[in-house]
């Protein structure tokens, strides 16, 4: 049964990745990343990382998609005339050169799996078993890891002075 | 825990199917007769006019990214909750963990409403209001002139019963 689920996520996470190169209209490339996002967060929840799974869904598809749609519709288009009532607004790439995207991919892809050959997993010869992981997870942070703690805290701050500075300052009034 | 989260996924699908359900018997009842009218897409009301892919105010991508950072700020507070006020840790420690989790957790939020702070004293969260366009009328004619036409032309109302 936990193998079926497995293999469904699987398949939502591959299809809707597919979706997203596939897809000319870059808002549906958006949603595809949706479905990409939550299908991973499946595969965490399967993989015994439910704290994971539930940041995963927080983050990525609560906040950086929101970000992503954002970055979509403040994307200047010259030629957006009047379009049909009755039908779809499309938003279309012209962009269609793979070459950079293979390129980039393939190099990830190429580091991170000479990283997870070469691992040496110690939880891989044991029997699965699941446990709530965000007790663990905040004892740790409180006790262990209370100084990197800290400093993601400064890190954020950093990022939010940064971010907010540069996104104000392509405002019109300023 | 596989279990609760197989009970959010069963949610899921029976959400999913219910929707697909209902729409579904909903095609078989009801009748089809479109027009324009029914048609057009739904901008409370209004006509809509041009293209939806025009370029939004920027306005909306500051307050996003500060949600996006609050958002992982957020992330940080959840594992923290569940420890913070947990019994044997308490006693076990004379109760110096719930006071010292709780300080680490006011440092914390205190360097991102830091944050915070500066984006509004900058003035980065105020809202950009569009400038409105007033009209202006280039003339060599003083409006006084204007005034008095309008008055002599004017008729006078019937008085109001």
């Amino acid at each position: 049964m936990v193998q079926i689920v497995f293999y469904l996520f699987i398949l939502l996470t591959l299809g809707s990745a597919f979706g997203v190169l596939l897809t000319r209209n870059v808002l549906y490339a958006a949603f595809f990343l949706l479905l990409t996002l939550l299908g991973v967060a499946g595969l965490f929840v399967l993989a015994g990382a439910d704290f994971l799974a539930v940041s995963q869904i927080m983050i990525y598809v609560g906040g950086v998609l929101v970000l992503i749609i954002f970055g979509v519709m403040l994307t200047h288009t010259k030629d957006a005339g009047q379009t049909d009532f009755t039908r779809p607004n499309y938003v279309l790439t012209r962009h269609r050169g793979w070459l950079w995207a293979l390129v980039v991919a393939g190099g990830i892809f190429s580091v991170l799996y000479s990283a997870l050959v070469r691992a040496n997993f110690v939880l891989f010869g044991r029997e699965p078993f699941f446990e709530s992981t965000v007790d663990t997870i905040g004892r740790q942070l409180m006790t262990e890891f209370v100084v990197p703690f800290e400093i993601a805290g400064v890190l954020l701050l950093v990022a939010l002075i940064g971010a907010s500075t540069l996104a104000a300052s392509s405002r019109p009034d300023r | 825990m596989l279990s609760d989260f197989g009970v959010i996924l069963l949610f899921i699908i029976t959400g999913l199917a219910f929707v697909g359900l209902v729409l579904f018997v909903g095609s078989l009842l009801r009748p089809n007769r479109p027009n324009l009218e029914k048609l057009t897409t739904y901008e409370s009301g209004e006509e809509p006019v041009g293209n939806a892919n025009i370029q939004f105010n920027v306005r909306f991508y500051v307050v996003a990214i500060i949600f996006v950072l609050f958002d992982v700020e957020l992330v940080f507070l959840f594992p923290w909750a569940t420890v913070f006020g947990q019994k044997s840790l308490i006693e076990e420690t004379n109760g110096l963990w719930g006071w010292f989790s709780l300080m680490e957790m006011l440092v914390f939020v205190a360097l991102l409403a830091l944050g915070l702070a500066y984006a509004w004293v900058k003035g980065y969260l105020d809202w950009v209001r569009p400038q409105p366009k007033i009209p202006e009328l280039k003339t060599p004619v003083p409006a006084s002139l204007y005034e008095k036409i309008n008055q002599k032309y004017t008729t006078p109302r019937p008085p109001p019963y």
